[in-house]
């Protein structure tokens, strides 16, 4: 038993100098250009399989593949509470360089509705804005009658509340736009709340729900299948993929909205590594497979870092608390 | 027909590529291994092993991540066979009698059976798949929520008859299965819910897995510690052999089992095949009908081999059915066909009505893929069993720890989050509690899967219908479901009072 | 405490739980909405009440001395079990705790030494094998093949090169 003990204290006396001559290296080494040196949290603010998780693998393969940095990114899904989970998630991680994560719209609508969680998006790193997704008015092809907006309005007007748009959850993005087209249009169209955009878009192309507002990446399969139809697009100028959907700017109606996907650091992350994900998040950005990725979901925005991003997500804030105030979301 | 076989032929041919070969080999073992981790199944193994197909071409890829499905698949019953811990929620099923089996020293027996059935169900669904892949999808896509709603009904119905004899044990267990399953976030209004203690861990809700490996686990284990009284070398299963022997008569005894698990097989792949569903109501449904049409019912929950052949064929074909509303609409009917859609769309192939004209070859190359997959996901089971009941033999105080060290990482790894581990422990320690009064924890564990399946189904269906039920009677493919499920839910009742006027006569 | 006694004890638990669960619930509509079927708290609030039904139709089982469970005036836990579950809940509770300080692979030889030396009264040397190969394997299979990164908390500077070694 002695015996053992001796042995058992030299090992450990072992270890302390090991760990000891580790720190001093891994301290030494941090004199030079910041990098990460363990595996970085890659949080997803949506569930798996969703547009951003799908976004996320896209980027960490990226990472991976083309070898631009020297640790995996592993993604971790945290869509509890349309992001409210994620949100903690982050302002728990303040000044960690090694948690970053991609965010939607519901960076800004869910501490705008639940101002109990304490999170000011200001303080969050701002890294870079990949991509702006589009949104477009789905019909179902076998709608022959329904050729524009101004049909569907009459058809939609007909049918009353019976009339029913599919969408992703209450007060979504989904929401605030046929909250919208109902003010626009003075109509009374029913939402119905599904569980993602890839569900919703079956809805319609199943014909139980009349009509929808997806993202081009979720109705594109039904839409090239001819199954769906698109009538006019949510965007300033029409998008080269549906070149006869007219913008509802062209319609009249002054009305344009984009979902942000953009890549944000924790709060308080030292400058060194937001310059170095901002840097690898540029290289990301400006590779083929993502700007390939980019034409062919029909995704806009250009790339946004730094300064000029922070005061885009502070722009968009002001919007988001218009809109929900207008939906009587919040007061 | 011939066309189907002619690109099923050349499938087959970029199958046999060495490379593709040993990507499935290396896929079915990993996938094996990953399934068989308490906590992990094969969400888990597609999602993290994702990156590294990026290494070889789409065909290749999606080949190999196949594999892996089907692997872990098989793999799932294995840990709910041996330890009696799910490892995915499709695995729940087979834990009913798998795991009295291998207490009774049987479970070779258990193991072959799952395996074999497995084989069945993947085989006769593949070949569903080959042959009538778009009619079937074109089902899929009315499938809306009042139908989805019904479905779930007819899923509860089939395991009303699992709890024990104190009703009201049973009822609290499936109630708080439930309530716990709403845990988190309300889809519909958009608000967060039921965040218990305003815990922020609980606004991702409550995960399957982590009641499954509490109660399963946690629970079970402290409740074999007990058994065992820790002292001594004593193992966990003391008189499991495999011989040759063993093996064929094991074999020859499930010839008998043959139409409950061709009942699982096609059921499984139609339960599958409807988005939303998957795999878990699908195996709950076949073990349910088991136990109806079985001779002898008494046998089911302490050791009926048809008990492990009906979900394992069922869960297995299912995984199958589910690839068919991925490839053909884009939409996944499980959340393993989630990550491997999105997968796709890295290779920048478009699921959907185009793939099978666009990408033929891809197409075919899978579906030849899950024939090969599924083959040699048998045989390395198969090859393996007697590595795992070696396993058992292990002194169970060095195979306990062993375990509770898995179950705690189990239950981290999903959601990489503290707070599920504790949650996790609260679970195995009350679950433990209860058990040793009597309290049945199977019907919880399964009301926590098909909560948030019916909920939100139930309520689209009553915005829709302005708040009338009248949706789930009047719609072609609803009202036969929710007519067939409300008859099976008055089953018991029926009896009660058939047997009472029995009785009456009889005195 | 005998099997009765527990009984009687666990109803009322879990009824008083089932007590907050609707309370909780009632934040949100817990009735029907018009046009919009049940609100969103109805479901977890009337399942919570039937939960309450049940714990009440325990209660009364009890009371009437009904089945098998409550009318066992046998031990809940034997003494010399409760001892071994006990050590072995106490043991995975400080574990975990120590998982967020020490880190995991700081927190599992501990778990183990105890487990397999003191609970166990395996030898040492069998031990120390295992205290090294467990999280050995651990660390491949969980960190390395599958990238799932377990919590390492002070020890983490320790994984550093190990990180660079094999990513």
């Amino acid at each position: 038993m002695i015996k053992f003990t001796t042995r058992c204290t030299k090992a450990l006396m072992f270890s302390v100098a090991l760990a000891m001559t580790v720190i001093v290296t891994a301290y030494s080494q941090s004199a030079a250009a910041w990098e990460p040196q363990k595996p970085v949290e890659f949080v997803v603010m949506a569930g798996k399989g969703g547009g951003a998780d799908k976004a996320v693998r896209l980027m960490q393969s990226i990472i991976a593949s083309d070898n631009m940095a020297p640790v995996p990114f592993t993604p971790i899904n945290k869509p509890g509470g349309s992001g409210a989970e994620a949100l903690v998630h982050m302002n728990d991680k303040k000044g960690d360089n090694h948690t970053i994560m991609f965010t939607l719209n519901s960076f800004y609508t869910t501490p705008l509705r639940q101002p109990k969680l304490g999170v000011d998006i200001t303080t969050f790193t701002p890294i870079a804005r990949m991509a702006e997704d589009t949104f477009l008015l789905w019909v179902h092809t076998d709608r022959k009658d329904i050729n524009n907006v101004a049909d569907f309005v009459k058809a939609a007007k007909a049918k009353g509340n019976q009339w029913i748009m599919a969408g992703t959850g209450k007060n979504s993005e989904d929401n605030l736009l046929t909250d919208f087209l109902n003010s626009a249009y003075d109509l009374d169209m029913k939402y119905v709340p599904y569980k993602g955009g890839g569900k919703v878009a079956k809805e319609l192309a199943g014909k139980n729900a009349d009509s929808t507002v997806n993202n081009p990446s979720e109705q594109l399969g039904f839409y090239e299948a001819g199954t769906t139809k698109a009538l006019a697009a949510f965007t300033p100028i029409r998008l080269p993929l549906f070149p006869d959907a007219p913008t509802f700017k062209e319609l009249g109606k002054d009305f344009v909205y984009f979902m942000q996907r953009t890549v944000v650091g924790a709060p308080g992350m030292s400058t060194e590594a937001a310059a170095y994900y901002t840097d690898l998040f540029t290289r990301v950005f400006n590779s083929d497979k993502w700007q390939e990725y980019r034409t062919k979901k029909s995704l806009q925005g250009d790339l946004l870092t730094g300064d000029a991003l922070m005061s885009y997500w502070k722009e968009e804030r002001d919007i988001h608390r218009e809109m929900l105030i207008k939906m009587g979301a919040i007061n | 027909m011939v066309e189907i076989l002619g690109l099923l032929g050349s499938g087959f041919a970029v199958v046999f590529e060495p490379q593709n070969l040993m990507l499935i080999i290396a896929g079915c073992a990993l996938g094996l291994f990953i399934g068989a981790m308490p906590g992990l199944g094969s969400v888990n193994g597609v999602a993290i092993l994702l990156p590294l197909t990026f290494l070889v071409p789409p065909t290749g890829a999606i080949i190999f991540l196949a594999a892996i499905y089907y692997g872990a698949m098989y793999g799932g019953a294995i840990s709910s066979i041996m330890l009696g811990i799910p490892g995915a929620s499709t695995a729940v099923a087979t834990t009913f009698d798998g795991r009295p089996l291998a207490k009774q020293g049987l479970a070779d027996k258990a193991l072959t059976a799952a395996a074999v059935a497995s084989f069945v169900g993947g085989t006769i669904s593949i070949v569903l798949f080959t042959f009538f892949a778009p009619p079937l999808a074109h089902i899929a896509l009315v499938f809306g929520a009042p139908e989805e709603f019904a479905l779930m009904m007819l899923a509860f119905a089939t395991f009303v008859g699992l709890g024990g004899d104190d009703i009201f044990k049973t009822l609290f267990s499936i109630s708080i299965g439930l309530v716990l399953s709403a845990v988190g976030f309300d889809i519909i209004s958009g608000e967060p819910r039921l965040v218990l203690w305003d815990i922020t861990g609980f606004l991702h809700g409550i995960n399957f897995l982590v009641l499954a490996i509490g109660v399963y686990g946690i629970g079970e284990m402290l409740w074999t510690v007990e058994e065992h009284s820790l002292g001594g070398g004593k193992s966990m299963l003391s008189d499991a052999n495999v011989t040759v022997k063993r093996t064929l008569s094991n074999l020859r005894e499930l010839v008998s089992t043959w139409k409950t698990t061709v009942m699982g097989s096609f059921l499984g792949y139609f339960v599958g095949i409807l988005p939303a569903a998957g795999a878990t109501p699908a195996s709950l449904m076949a073990y349910g009908i088991a136990k109806q049409i079985t001779k002898q019912p008494e046998k089911f929950g302490k050791g009926a081999v048809e008990g492990v052949c009906a979900p394992e064929a069922a869960n297995n074909a299912a995984s199958t059915g589910s690839m068919l509303p991925m490839l053909t609409l884009g939409i996944p009917g499980s959340p393993t066909t989630a990550i491997l859609l999105g997968g796709m769309v890295i290779w920048g192939l478009e699921p959907g009505p185009r793939l099978f004209v666009d990408h033929s070859d891809f197409v075919w190359g899978l579906i030849a893929s899950l024939y090969a997959a599924n083959v040699f996901a048998v045989l390395i089971n198969v090859a393996f069993i007697p590595v795992f009941i070696k396993i058992l033999k292990t002194p169970f105080t060095i195979l306990a720890p062993i375990i509770f060290i898995l179950c705690l990482i189990g239950g981290y790894a999903p959601t990489q989050a503290m707070h599920d581990v504790w949650l996790m422990l609260v679970f195995g320690i009350v679950g433990y509690l209860m058990r040793k009064l009597d309290y049945p924890l199977a019907p919880a564990v399964l009301a926590i899967v098909l909560g948030p399946l019916a909920e939100p189904a139930l309520r689209q269906s009553l915005i829709i219908s302005d708040g009338s039920f009248a949706i789930f009677f009047n719609r072609v493919y609803a009202a036969p479901i929710t007519i067939v499920a409300i008859l099976l839910l008055c089953l018991p009742l029926f009896k009660m009072v058939y047997d009472r006027l029995r009785k009456g006569k009889a005195t | 405490m005998t099997v009765r006694t527990a009984e009687l004890l666990m109803a009322i638990m879990m009824g008083a739980f089932s007590i907050y669960l609707m309370v909780k619930s009632a934040e949100l509509p817990i009735g029907w909405i018009e046009r919009e079927g049940p609100g969103g708290g109805a479901w977890p609030f009337w399942l919570s009440a039937v939960m309450l039904f049940s714990c009440l139709g325990i209660g009364y089982n009890w009371f009437r001395r009904h089945g098998r469970i409550a009318t066992s005036e046998k031990f809940y836990i034997e003494p010399h079990v409760l001892a071994d579950v006990t050590a072995v809940t106490v043991a995975l509770i400080v574990t975990v705790g120590l998982f967020s300080v020490i880190g995991i692979y700081g927190a599992l030889p501990l778990f183990l030494i105890f487990y397999i030396r003191f609970l166990g009264k395996h030898t040492w040397r069998l031990t120390i094998t295992l205290v090294i190969a467990i999280p050995v394997v651990i660390f491949y299979f969980f960190e390395i093949t599958l990238k799932i990164i377990l919590p390492k908390g002070i020890t983490e500077p320790l994984f550093i090169p190990l990180y660079k070694m094999f990513f």
